[in-house]
């Protein structure tokens, strides 16, 4: 079975790498709209003590959803494509993303905060200088977390039409081929992993990750 | 230099019932140190935060040497005071070398500049900067964190100095060690200091100027022998123990009894046989060398010269002040 896997690789490659392309499109693209989104909404939900619990909740209702139950949602909506798959795909980017950038702002440390204004930074000196540095390692964690979910869920979207790897995985189950369910779901995988790889080795790269995660 | 003048000022709190600082004038020379000492909640660290314009205040002005800081803007007041606290609040994501370097840096000094400043005062805080330098926060123990934030705040080179118990969190042998430097420093940069704590001791040995705060007023200010042997009311008393006669010998130095004083003549003769003391010494430790060596007498020296000799009658008469 392994080496029918290895042949069907090999013999559909040019079409695995299309679909490869565009699942990380996916991914990314969806990725970088929860980030412009959620990022200065978290920043601003730092700020308020009491809606930052009350949004928190929500974010964590919105987990619960299933992305499948998403696109069966959007389809309706905005019909097939890859516009009703980013949406999905952003609705579940946004919680762990949300979470973490009102959770990174709000774990600064209130001593430096004092010390930075007494010291004469200017509010906008201050967020740049010392309060985004010191939630960056709580934000990428965010994003680790939001990476591997939409890599995995982006498989979906080939069921509404979107491309990506789940296009081999689906055919593969139509033609009841376990060759090509193996090499549809192992380069899934290998993306998820190297994304959060790649991430990590981001974070470990942060001089100061360690004083910030005390 | 810099001379901080407060008149009528008050602070409220939205929240609270009475004001936080309530109607204080005040001046504090420049090159003073200055302590404001008392009980939690009396209103130190408040009026501390209003020199920066860290607080604002509701009513009142603050001149620094005879400019309202009110018509200044903050940003560039706040570049000119360094500032010190308990919690220190290095910034964990940089270097102790950049940690230094911050308000330079916002005045965008030369970095040559700027370097050489950084190793300068590393040096000045007894942290040799080439260990130092390039550490996070984080490796640091509680002393050394709170030597690098006193070189962060003396970075640019301010005239003002304010330190809210800045040693309240290192333990009691980094404390005496750092509050020695603290006077150290204080001479050699000739900074105006204004310093909070509830510790009387602290208090007592940095102060030029001792301000005792109650409930947001003023109780009694004044040099620490003055606080400690005519105390103003009953409060005063009760927080420096003026009772304890040990305490106000500590406080005052051979000098200053001296000037007041009768000095006894000196005689000639048997004086080399008795122990001898400079005139920066306190009565207490002039009353423990005589103690040790069983002496009535004690020979006091004015850089290296015999100035006076001190007898014990003397010594008792001021402890009983």
């Amino acid at each position: 079975m392994l080496q029918q896997a290895f042949s069907y690789a090999l013999l559909h490659h040019a079409e695995l790498s299309a679909q490869t392309r565009t699942h990380v499109e996916l991914a990314l693209g969806a990725l970088a709209i929860a980030i412009a989104l959620a990022y200065p909404v978290g920043v601003w939900m730092a700020g308020k003590r009491r809606l930052s619990a009350a949004a928190m909740g929500v974010a964590s209702g919105l987990r619960v959803v299933p992305s499948l139950g998403i696109l069966a949602l959007l389809l309706p909506v905005l019909g097939v494509g890859t516009p009703p798959s980013l949406v999905a795909l952003v609705v579940l980017a946004l919680p762990p993303i949300l979470v973490n950038v009102d959770a990174g702002y709000r774990g600064v440390d209130e001593a430096a905060l004092d010390a930075a204004r007494a010291m004469g930074m200017t509010n906008w000196q201050r967020f740049l200088r010392v309060q985004t540095p010191l939630a960056l390692p709580v934000f990428l964690t965010g994003v680790r977390g939001a990476v591997v979910e939409v890599i995995a869920s982006a498989t979906l979207a080939a069921f509404i039409g979107g491309g990506g790897l789940g296009e081999t995985i689906i055919t593969g189950m139509q033609v009841n081929d376990p060759a090509q369910l193996l090499v549809g779901g192992t380069l899934v995988a290998l993306l998820a992993l190297s994304a959060e790889l790649l991430i990590v080795i981001i974070e470990w790269s942060i001089p100061w990750r360690r004083m910030a995660q005390r | 230099m810099a001379r901080i003048r407060f008149e009528g000022v008050r602070v409220v709190y939205p929240t609270a019932s009475r004001p936080a600082v309530d109607g204080i004038s005040l001046t504090v020379p420049s090159g003073c140190l200055a302590v404001l000492l008392g009980p939690s909640g009396c209103g130190k660290t408040t009026l501390l935060r209003t020199v920066n314009r860290l607080q604002p205040i509701a009513a009142g002005r603050i001149e620094i040497d005879g400019r309202d800081t009110a018509a200044l803007d903050p940003i560039v007041l706040r570049r000119s005071i360094g500032y010190v606290i308990q919690a220190v609040g290095l910034f964990p994501h940089l270097t102790v070398a950049q940690n230094v370097a911050v308000v330079p840096n916002l005045l965008r000094w030369d970095p040559r500049r700027v370097a050489a400043r950084v190793d300068e005062l590393l040096a000045s805080v007894s942290l040799d900067p080439a260990v130092f330098r390039r550490r996070f926060p984080s490796q640091l123990s509680g002393g050394q964190q709170q030597r690098v934030g006193i070189a962060r705040a003396l970075a640019a080179e301010p005239e003002i100095l304010l330190m809210d118990e800045p040693f309240g969190a290192v333990d009691a042998i980094v404390r005496g060690s750092l509050q020695e430097e603290t006077l150290a420093l204080q001479r050699r940069v000739g900074a105006t200091i204004l310093f909070v704590t509830h510790d009387v001791e602290e208090a007592l040995l940095l102060a030029d100027l001792l301000i005792v705060m109650r409930d947001g007023r003023i109780e009694q200010a004044g040099a620490p022998a003055e606080i400690l042997t005519r105390p103003a009311t009953p409060f005063v008393a009760d927080l420096v123990d003026a009772g304890d006669a040990l305490r106000r010998l500590s406080v005052i130095t051979l000098g200053e009894l001296l000037a007041h004083g009768q000095p006894a003549a000196p005689e000639a003769g048997s004086s080399a046989e008795l122990p001898s003391l400079d005139a920066g010494a306190s009565l207490r430790d002039a009353l423990a060398v005589m103690l040790e060596a069983g002496a009535s007498r004690l020979r006091v020296l004015r850089d290296g010269h015999e100035a006076a000799i001190l007898d014990l009658d003397t010594l008792r008469g001021a402890a009983r002040r």
